[in-house]
């Protein structure tokens, strides 16, 4: 049925199923915005990691910082989405609709949530582990490299996981606001729905958004196995 | 060598954790420091590569103060092996036991050929080279924990109750073979341990620490359980030093009294007539010691052959060049009275009473 309603030339029908016809109609729009939208999940997540990182491994060099370092990104992530997108140009002196400012808004949220990953996912490392890495001669950047972070990728791996799952719908938010990505879809939709209610749009992006989701999060999730093959070692009796 | 010379660590709210540690422990030995909890053993062992730092004191590795090295440089010349092994979950076994000579500088195929050695050295076979530590035992991960250590050969090596974790059959093979790999490489070894069996086991000499990190006494094994200075020491020693320190003496010659013997292939008739009190030791075809047959058990049931069911197994064989603490089993522990020494290629030798053991023990006593 749906694929009888894709072909057919009647694109004006409303039922919620015909996201397909639709998104053939408007191919090669839909798919710009699919593009912009996987760079805009993918790339704060890795400059927030970067980000993450060190201020991971403070809080955990340093004890005293864990918590205040906790509460703080705690405090970040509970910023709403839309609002933050809209306080990070006057905050940083840009235009608003700035290519940067969702990048900038989203890599808050990546570090908020990271900074806790990073430095739970250095506390997994077993402590045994540590003390021998120290004591046959590793110092402390070798050992962090060389030992504490290979063993924490399952840790890291989940978070990052998580982060760029969270980001694909964040960032539908910022298409509500002018942006173009997929969440322009949900704007289409909105504006369409007046008079009658006009769902295909609607449906599509959020399909796309899903189907996004899932995509990345099996690249991270292949990556993270092919970077930990000890994980899947089996133990011994 | 490593020479304590007051070393000391006192924390800063003023407690004590070694005070005033005076130490030598000689190049190519075995020196086993040994205590309760809170002696401060480990944190002695520790100092010595700078896992701690001394508060007072120095600590001298071949006249070097370690205090002047730096810590990592001074650690890639000693081996550590801790009482988990601590093997790196993400590296493979062989990858693991390289990492030392790998951090040096060695090319990493080199390492590996090198690890593969290793490997064989500690007991372990080829086919766990390319597994994970999670694949391996417990016993196992100690051993390539060993092989670690010794990997780039450092002269010497600190261990932290390595055999600890393990069962006490494993604790028995890693520690004889502990033995066996430091005869091929005479480090200069610091082993601390809980147990003072295992320090009279290992130990060339043994520190004997107290609480608050004083040492009490330090000795060799023979002269600890013969000697021990006071109360701390004899108590935690333990109480059957006497006949444990007859494990470290050597027998003479023994008055061996000759005994009938039959095979497993003789019939019952030739075993109960060669008996002597009852009983007759029955050899297997190399002539080497079975068990005793108690003429009273009577034949095998349905034929006038020996019923090897009813041999009874339980004594220990001593060798004639045995430890005294060795015959005087053997003899306490045969169901005859009569205890069985067998020659070096452990074919039998004659037998011994415990009476006759103990007058050997005393006129030793008396001769020396």
């Amino acid at each position: 049925m749906i694929i009888v309603a894709a072909d057919s030339p009647a694109s004006a029908s409303s039922s919620p199923w015909h996201f397909f016809g639709y998104f053939m109609d408007h191919r090669s729009e839909d798919l710009g915005w699919l593009w912009t939208h996987a760079w805009l999940s993918v790339v704060p997540v890795m400059v927030g990691l970067l980000i993450a990182l060190p201020l991971g491994w403070l809080s955990r060099r340093y004890g005293w910082l864990y918590p205040p370092m906790m509460s703080i990104t705690g405090l970040l992530y509970t910023i709403p989405s839309i609002a933050l997108f809209v306080l990070v140009p006057p905050l940083l002196g840009l235009s608003s609709l700035d290519p940067l400012q969702v990048p900038i808004a989203l890599t808050v949220y990546s570090v908020a949530l990271l900074v806790r990953v990073v430095a739970d996912g250095l506390a997994s490392v077993p402590d045994d582990v540590n003390q021998a890495a120290t004591a046959i001669g590793y110092t402390r950047a070798r050992r962090l490299f060389k030992v504490e972070l290979p063993v924490a990728v399952p840790v890291i791996a989940a978070g990052l996981r998580v982060a760029t799952v969270s980001n694909v719908s964040m960032v539908a938010i910022a298409g509500t606001i002018g942006m173009s990505n997929l969440g322009q879809l949900f704007q289409i939709g909105k504006d369409l729905s007046t008079p009658t209610a006009y769902y295909p749009p609607i449906v599509l992006g959020i399909v796309l958004c899903v189907l996004l989701a899932l995509v990345l999060d099996s690249i991270i999730l292949i990556l993270t196995r092919l970077a930990t093959p000890w994980r899947r070692a089996v133990p011994a009796r | 060598m490593i020479r304590f010379e007051a070393a000391s660590k006192t924390y800063p709210d003023g407690t004590a954790a070694v005070d005033a540690l005076d130490l030598v422990a000689p190049s190519g030995q075995i020196t086993v420091l040994v205590g309760p909890s809170g002696c401060g053993k480990t944190t002695s062992l520790r100092m010595i590569n700078r896992m701690i730092d001394a508060t007072s004191g120095r600590i001298l590795l071949d006249d070097q103060d370690v205090a002047k090295v730096e810590p990592a440089e001074l650690r890639r010349g000693i081996g550590y092996v801790i009482q988990h092994a601590g093997l790196f979950p993400h590296r493979t076994i062989v990858d693991n036991i390289a990492s030392v000579p790998v951090m040096l500088g060695r090319k990493k195929k080199q390492a590996r050929a090198d690890a593969m050695e290793l490997l064989e050295r500690v007991g372990l076979d080829h086919k766990f080279a390319h597994r994970y530590p999670a694949q391996l035992s417990g016993g196992q991960q100690q051993r390539v924990g060993v092989a670690r250590a010794v990997a780039a050969d450092p002269p010497v090596m600190l261990m932290d109750e390595p055999f600890s974790a393990v069962d006490p059959v494993v604790r028995e093979q890693l520690q004889e073979e502990f033995l066996r790999l430091q005869g091929e490489l005479g480090k200069t070894i610091v082993f601390v341990t809980h147990d003072i069996d295992e320090a009279i086991k290992l130990g060339d000499q043994v520190a004997v620490l107290r609480v608050g990190g004083r040492l009490a006494q330090m000795a060799s094994p023979a002269e600890l359980l013969s000697n021990p200075v006071d109360d701390f020491v004899a108590n935690f020693v333990g109480r059957d030093r006497g006949y444990r320190a007859l494990g470290f003496e050597a027998v003479g010659t023994l008055p061996l009294e000759s005994e009938p013997t039959v095979s497993l292939a003789s019939s019952f008739d030739e075993a109960a007539q060669a008996a002597q009190d009852g009983w007759i030791l029955v050899l297997d075809e190399a002539r080497q010691p079975q068990g005793w047959l108690a003429v009273a058990d009577g034949p095998a049931s349905g034929s006038d052959s020996i019923n090897p069911v009813n041999l009874r197994r339980g004594g220990t064989v001593a060798a004639v060049d045995g430890t005294y603490r060795a015959v005087l089993d053997a003899a306490l522990s045969s169901p005859t009275g009569r205890g069985v020494v067998v020659g070096r290629d452990g074919t039998f030798a004659g037998t011994i009473n415990a009476t006759q053991v103990v007058e050997l023990i005393e006129s030793r006593g008396v001769a020396s």
